[in-house]
């Protein structure tokens, strides 16, 4: 495989990952954490939003991003042509 | 049948399956009892990182705990489910690439350097020892509870079920076991999760119910857990009182901590292949979110349950579950105003745990306290335990749930110590022995040496079971934040930056282990007098790991601009892991 084409992957792979680690700083850290309290004023059925992301739906976001990782990385993988066989 | 006939008959018979499975999947080489040959399937193996991941603490305690801190309890929500992402994305699929059998094989080799080696073996045994000495005493506590054993006997029995399927089975018999472990651990902690739920709020579904109106009324649960929170002097339930930096540290150092720990990085080199390792990661947040999204909702049902039942009520008409559970000292009520009626309130009803008086009762027929009462007007103690041991009674529940709570708790504390010994039995035969000190030895004395070593680990893991040192509670604190300061950057950089050489990666890790030690020595042991407003940032030596992460990814980088870039081969290595074409099994390169 030359090398500009597994430079070409990695940069590709790079991409994904910074978009998915954004969103999971922005959910665990930004809603959870950081804005909670302003989000706290919102509510949704029973739940302040806030404490909702701090308590639940951060994980379930975790859960997503993981498997959105997993669809994406074997496409890159079958597009570069580094795939396992 | 009785529920203590049934609990034997419930733990007798998971232990007899677990012992079952051990025997069917005995190891009969080094590739088999370090990574099970690297051909789990990848459910089976998100299971098992499931059941490894979550020990007593996760079954029993976590719940209890978010139950009387409300929002705050979100740091461990969040930081032991986030780190899963950063291993899918960050650690596991390179390191399956790699192809080797441990976390300090990868530091070794990628850092060309025996001295890394030997920092990494270090705190492998360090960080697994303090993490496995409270599994072995989860597993003598609730022997105790619900056996009626003594607790010492309890850690005996636990350690010759792990002994068993350890040191037979290595890898591939805990793998197994651990499958089985994870399903008896879920079933038990949903049954009473999903009764608890439709008898507070009519919704079948925990997670939904937790956002539900109380049965009855139009008022959400969370409305009135606040309000009575208030009501009764305690904060508001779904308000915090740590601050934004603390929670944003610790957080971040159990998510770090989580993905730097050896005990779950090790499982990803099971599954057969790269993209195996990456979907694995996804199975495995994805059964370890379905107890820990019920955990939250089960600690909010649990409280509201709590003080709906004991606030201002006359003793003599609770359920017969308080006076059960005051038997077994984990509630205990000191009426401080002899009205007979128990007064729930924010603050210690008296300090420490309760010590009771023998056989004399109070006027309304309570365990009398011998405690010195505090000022305050607090008379009930409330053992957090109780928010997941006592539900099925709470709830009504029959006989067969209380066995099964038994059996789940058993579960999770035994997988997890299992996994455990295991890294720290490799890392002695494999690490220390094998690529260190006896290059020599054959693959059957190494496979010897490694059940040697678990052997010798379980004795040590049951004696400070038995002996529990006064600090274990302070030192989990230790596992997350030395993972996190220490490994976490040292992997993360080994994949990420080619330029990283050995004294950067070494200078980092020293840099971030010494300090993170320092810092939680001193706060828990030196100076533990020392409050808030000492600690640097505000940061609690529960969250310092992720400053000590900080400061390894600085000292490395800066390290590494001044001294030589590493070999060529050593960058060829790190351009073939970010690939995943050409992953081997183990052997191959053993």
């Amino acid at each position: 495989m030359s090398t500009e084409n597994r430079a070409a992957y990695w940069r590709a792979n790079l991409k994904v990952l910074s978009v998915l680690i954004v969103i999971w700083f922005a959910v665990s850290y930004g809603a959870g954490i950081l804005f909670v309290d302003a989000l706290d004023t919102i509510k949704i059925g029973g739940f302040p939003l806030g404490f909702w992301f701090a308590q639940q739906g951060s994980i379930y976001t975790f859960v997503v991003l993981i498997f959105v990782y997993v669809w994406q990385m074997n496409k890159l993988d079958k597009q570069f042509d580094v795939h396992e066989d | 049948m009785d529920t203590q006939t049934l609990t034997y008959l419930f733990v007798g018979a998971t232990f007899a399956l677990y012992i079952g499975i051990a025997i069917w999947s005995r190891a009969g080489s080094t590739k088999e009892y370090y990574v099970a040959s690297g051909g789990v399937h990848p459910i089976a193996n998100g299971m098992a990182t499931g059941a490894d991941w979550m020990s007593a603490a996760s079954f029993i305690s976590m719940a209890g705990i978010i139950s009387f801190v409300g929002r705050d309890g979100a740091v461990y929500l969040m930081g032991w489910t986030g780190g899963y992402v950063l291993l899918a994305m960050c650690l596991a699929p390179y390191l399956r690439k790699f192809g080797k059998f441990t976390v300090p094989d990868f530091v070794g080799e990628r850092y060309y350097s025996q001295t890394a080696r030997l920092v990494a073996v270090i705190c492998v045994i360090f960080i697994s020892f303090t993490y496995v000495a409270g599994q072995m005493r989860g597993v003598g506590i609730v022997f105790s509870r619900y056996l009626e054993v003594d607790i010492n006997l309890g850690v005996l029995i636990g350690m010759a079920i792990v002994f068993f399927y350890a040191v037979l089975g290595g890898m591939k018999g805990i793998t197994y076991t651990q499958v089985a472990q994870y399903c008896v651990m879920i079933v038990a902690y949903m049954i009473p999760a999903i009764f608890i739920s439709i008898m507070v709020t009519g919704n079948p579904i925990p997670q939904l119910g937790f956002g539900g109106e109380i049965t009855g009324t139009d008022t959400s649960l969370l409305d009135k857990l606040n309000q009575l929170s208030v009501e009764l002097g305690f904060a508001e339930y779904t308000s915090g009182t740590k601050s934004t930096v603390d929670m944003f540290a610790i957080t971040l150092a159990l998510m770090v901590g989580t993905a730097g720990l050896p005990h779950v990085i090790v499982r990803f080199f099971t599954v057969p292949k790269v993209s195996d390792a990456r979907l694995s990661a996804g199975y495995a947040l994805l059964f370890i979110a379905i107890l820990y999204t019920t955990a939250p909702a089960v600690a909010s049902f649990a409280r509201y349950n709590l003080i709906n039942t004991v606030s201002n009520s006359e003793y003599q008409q609770l359920p017969e579950w308080f006076a059960n559970w005051e038997k077994a000292g984990l509630l205990a009520w000191q009426d401080k105003n002899q009205d007979g009626r128990i007064q729930y309130l924010a603050g210690a009803p008296f300090a420490g745990a309760p010590t009771f008086a023998a056989e004399t009762t109070g006027t309304s027929g309570e365990r009398v306290v011998t405690n010195e009462p505090s000022g305050n007007g607090n008379e009930l103690y409330v053992d957090r335990d109780i928010m997941v041991l006592a539900n099925p009674e709470i709830a009504g529940l029959p006989g067969w749930v209380v066995a099964l709570i038994a059996a789940g708790g058993l579960a999770a504390a035994l997988s997890t110590a299992a996994g455990l010994l295991l890294v720290i039995s490799t890392s002695i035969s494999h690490d220390l022995l094998k690529s260190n000190l006896m290059p020599d030895i054959s693959e059957k004395q190494e496979l010897l040496a490694a059940r040697v070593a678990a052997a010798v680990a379980i004795g040590v893991a049951g004696y400070f079971g038995i002996n529990p040192p006064g600090f274990v509670a302070q030192v989990v604190a230790f596992a997350f934040g030395l993972a996190a300061a220490s490994f976490f950057p040292a992997i993360i950089m080994g994949i990420f930056y080619k330029r990283m050489n050995k004294e950067g990666a070494i200078a980092g890790m020293l840099t971030g282990l010494i300090f993170t030690f320092s810092y939680i020595v001193y706060f828990k042991f030196i100076n533990p007098t020392a409050t808030a407003d000492n600690w640097w940032f505000g940061i609690s030596p529960e969250g310092i790991g992720s400053l000590g992460m900080v400061l390894n990814f600085v000292v490395s980088y800066v390290v590494a601009q001044v001294t030589a870039e590493p070999p060529e081969k050593i960058q060829h290595l790190v351009e073939d892991i970010r690939v995943p074409r050409g992953a081997t099994g183990p052997a191959a390169a053993h």
